[in-house]
């Protein structure tokens, strides 16, 4: 008997071997080794030092760590909030009974899916370009005499690059919320219907309250996600004009990769990781509430 | 009766107007990509833009394959999409089995410390992961990036959730069959689990795909490179050409494009219910 016990356990092992072979390898080893870095000075040629908190009063004193920080969290009040609103309204719209929906949904969802290098080339380099841009074209038709430089201005690069993210983001949160609007029972608004509620009552009154869980989750996606923001910026300006786009990541990736301060971008790293963390935590506490509100 | 007939009408175009300038906001980009990708290269900014040129120039579709070396590209992207998509479904269905329907000592402890890791950026410790890899040599190797990415923490809490909903009583029933496990994972559960598969290849197709921080990271000669990458190196390069760049970006977006409108359905079901990693 024990020995079938002892057979059946190690067929369990045995099939979760593969992959956590790997999962230990490649992210836990890493992962701790991570923090470990953060307390060290190391650039590749020199051995490393155990450095204590250094790297991280360090940051206090670093006026690039100080920008990307602040331009990361314009970034994240500047996508956040649009991207919801945008696709919540979007989803309202796409949810109604009207000819060709599943068309419109896909061409919504497709920037989503589509290589944003290719994407934001136009975007940027195209669209938006300063002088030969359709936009800025425009504008100057339209009798504007001194069109924003978009990209290659220090007030106007962040919105650009946030416009970006926006237009290619906001597809899939209207699918997520095309999810959360058909979960709304339909009772509800034949109730309200009868009751003589016209459109705006029945969103404020149904709705808004029953999607909550919902714009709950889309929140905190969109703000993980605008923490972690990197290619946009590595492709469209490379945290330019001057560092009117460095944000966190692409901090980290220039001091590591770059400046080979492995050490110091590993400190700014942990800090990155324990923003996430926070939200995480902070969704999960809040999260309890939301469900028992269903 | 009638007036409420009028407010009707007004509100289905009010309705389909502000749809048609949605769908103008989300193509013009790609109209302009198309539209500037078969054009001669001064043409490009013109205003008012031209949609349609008045001679389409196709030629700049041969010559890319030329200029940029979009053969090796493709082909690595290609490569990589397969091989890391097959490696993540086989060894996630294969732990995701276990840790639904097996017993062993620890089980819950160990899942737990899965699904933590789902949540850490990769950002966080991407950079002693290329250290190790540097160290064993696996930098610029395409290896090295198929075993960064083939071993998600993802991958095994989506195939996970999935076997739990399947009945213990057909796998107990099979086990008096005398079935052995692994049996019963090749014959009873993967067969099952062809939603969840298709998910998870979609995901890690797309995500692969268009992966750019992963490759910017490993691959530095052009042997290596991605679509993304090459592209992305071709653009700074050549940043007259913009026919050309436009030409190669349409091409680039060919597969995923085609893969959209065929699987349209579960590519926005599925991308919507797992969210991509990353």
């Amino acid at each position: 008997m024990k020995n079938r016990q002892r057979k059946r356990e190690l067929t369990a092992i045995a099939f979760i071997l593969p992959n956590f072979l790997g999962f230990i390898c490649l992210t836990l080893l890493p992962v701790c080794f991570s923090f470990v870095l953060s307390f060290c000075e190391w650039n590749s040629s020199n051995p490393m030092k155990f450095v204590g908190i250094d790297n991280y009063v360090g940051m206090i004193n670093d006026e690039t760590f100080r920008i990307s920080m602040k331009n990361t969290i314009i970034y994240v009040l500047g996508t956040v909030p649009t991207t919801l609103f945008l696709s919540l309204g979007l989803a309202l719209l796409l949810n109604c009974k009207i000819k060709g929906r599943v068309f419109f949904r896909s061409i919504a969802f497709f920037p989503y899916v589509a290589s944003l290098v290719a994407v934001a080339v136009v975007w940027n380099n195209a669209l938006f370009h300063p002088d030969m841009g359709p936009v800025n074209s425009l504008l100057s038709a339209l009798g504007v005499t001194d069109p924003p430089r978009w990209a290659a201005s220090t007030t106007w690069a962040l919105p650009t690059v946030i416009g970006l993210a926006i237009w290619k983001s906001m597809g899939y949160y209207m699918v997520v919320y095309l999810a959360g609007l058909q979960s709304v029972p339909q009772e509800l608004y034949e109730a309200a219907r009868i009751d003589g509620a016209g459109a705006w009552k029945r969103f404020v009154n149904i709705t808004w309250p029953m999607i909550t869980p919902t714009t709950f989750f889309v929140s905190i996606m969109l703000t993980i996600g605008a923490f972690k923001v990197f290619d946009t910026i590595y492709i469209t300006t490379q945290g330019g004009p001057g560092r009117a786009t460095n944000v966190l990541v692409y901090y980290i990736y220039k001091s590591a990769f770059v400046s080979f301060k492995f050490g110091y971008a590993s400190a700014v790293a942990v800090v990155l990781f324990l923003i996430v963390l926070l939200i995480t935590i902070f969704q999960f506490r809040t999260e309890k509430k939301f469900v028992s509100y269903l | 009766m009638n007036k409420k007939k009028t407010l009707r009408v007004i509100g289905r175009i009010f309705l389909y107007g502000a749809l048609l300038t949605g769908a103008v906001i989300f193509l013009i980009p790609f109209a302009w990509m198309i539209s500037a990708s078969l054009k001669e290269s001064k043409d490009v900014f013109t205003y008012p833009i031209v949609w349609i040129p008045h001679t389409l120039v196709f030629e700049n579709y041969r010559v890319i394959w030329e200029k940029i070396k979009l053969l090796t590209y493709f082909w690595n992207t290609a490569k990589l999409t397969v091989i890391i998509t097959l490696i993540q479904i086989f060894t996630s269905s294969l732990a995701a089995y276990s840790f639904a329907k097996l017993q062993f000592k620890g089980r819950d402890i160990l899942f737990l410390l899965y699904v933590g890791t789902i949540a850490i950026p990769w950002q966080a410790y991407m950079i002693p992961q290329y250290i190790m890899m540097g160290k064993l040599n696996l930098v610029n190797t395409h290896t090295g990036y198929i075993l960064m990415q083939a071993f998600s923490a993802y991958g095994v809490f989506m195939m996970r959730q999935f076997y739990m909903g399947v009945p213990n009583e057909l796998l107990e029933a099979a086990r008096i069959d005398g079935m052995n496990e692994f049996k019963i994972y090749a014959k009873i559960m993967l067969p099952l689990s062809k939603s969840a598969i298709a998910t998870l290849c979609i995901t890690t197709f797309v995500f692969i795909w268009n992966d750019f921080m992963g490759p910017l990271i490993y691959f530095s000669t052009d042997a290596k490179k991605t679509l993304q990458i090459g592209l992305r190196f071709f653009i700074t390069e050549n940043s007259a050409d913009y026919n050309l760049i436009m030409a190669a970006s349409v091409v680039s977006l060919i597969p995923v494009l085609i893969l959209f409108v065929a699987l349209q359905k579960q590519f926005v079901e599925g991308i919507a219910t797992s969210g991509l990693k990353g």
